[in-house]
């Protein structure tokens, strides 16, 4: 479960991800040699006065393979990531791609407005937008002069 | 097949890559046919026309490019992956129909049919007498 705090100079919340990227360019880095990755997709959140942008590497999966929950503040993704179809097991020199089921659940900053999610896929990476609700956006408040 | 791709970081045959973003050696699952090989290379991030394979000899080289997405008005809070280069480098085994291969790029998965050369009838020689 990925947290974030509520500021992007959240000390522990940097140096988490931080570590996670490493993990995570060490795992690729060393494809083929049969370290497996912790948690599954990889995220990168982008957060901007709309809303919530997350975006997930699942290389092979197509958008209908995947599911997207929304409920108050925590997003999920879960999926499977199918073997290729008809393949004898005997005909395989590498069988480095994984496999299986997954699922990964994200906590966000703030609520988001679950009936207006979309999720989009381009190059087995899934674009997750998550709009904050109207009600719930900060407002500026004009300071008047005496 | 043997995996010629080299150690951590650097790209295929002991060149370093001169652009400041991460090489990565993507995952890939090869089978055999009994007419072809067939590579699947996870490459995610990468569109079609960013992928490049070419055969020289018996070394099969792909490489593929992902992009950077950028979202207007957002900045990023949690950042678990780099877009990057891929490559990785194999040897093949059996001679390849080159005029036969195909590749499909989808889903941010390469998927390669090399075809295998038919083998060359074997040929005797006659010795002569001298």
């Amino acid at each position: 479960m990925a947290i974030f705090g509520p500021g992007s100079q959240d000390p522990w919340g940097d140096a988490v991800s931080a570590l996670r990227r490493m993990q995570e360019e060490m795992n690729r880095t060393l494809a083929g040699s049969g370290v497996v990755a912790a948690e599954y997709p990889p995220v990168n959140v982008w957060r901007g006065e709309e809303g919530i942008v997350v975006t997930a590497e699942v290389p092979g999966v197509s958008l209908d393979d995947i599911e997207v929950v929304v409920h108050q503040n925590t997003l999920t993704i879960k999926g499977r990531r199918g073997p290729a179809a008809g393949v004898p097991e005997a005909s395989y020199h590498r069988r480095e791609r994984i496999v299986g089921p997954f699922a990964r659940t994200i906590a966000l900053p703030f609520n988001v407005d679950a009936g207006r999610v979309s999720a989009t896929a381009d190059a087995g990476v899934l674009t997750i937008e998550l709009p904050r609700p109207e009600a719930d956006k900060p407002k500026r408040i004009n300071i008047a002069t005496a | 097949m043997v995996d010629t791709s080299t150690s951590a970081g650097g790209a295929g045959r002991g060149a370093e890559a001169t652009r400041n973003r991460p090489v990565y050696t993507p995952a890939a699952d090869i089978h055999e046919t009994e007419d072809a090989l067939v590579l699947l290379v996870e490459m995610p991030g990468v569109r079609p026309d960013q992928v490049e394979v070419g055969l020289d000899k018996r070394v099969l080289t792909i490489t593929g490019h992902a992009a950077a997405r950028r979202h207007e008005g957002y900045s990023l809070a949690v950042c678990e992956y780099r877009p990057g280069d891929f490559e990785r480098v194999f040897t093949l085994s059996d001679m390849i129909d080159e005029g036969g291969i195909e590749a499909l790029m989808k889903d941010g998965v390469l998927r390669l049919t090399l075809p295998k050369a038919k083998a060359e009838p074997a040929r005797t020689i006659k010795v002569k007498v001298g």
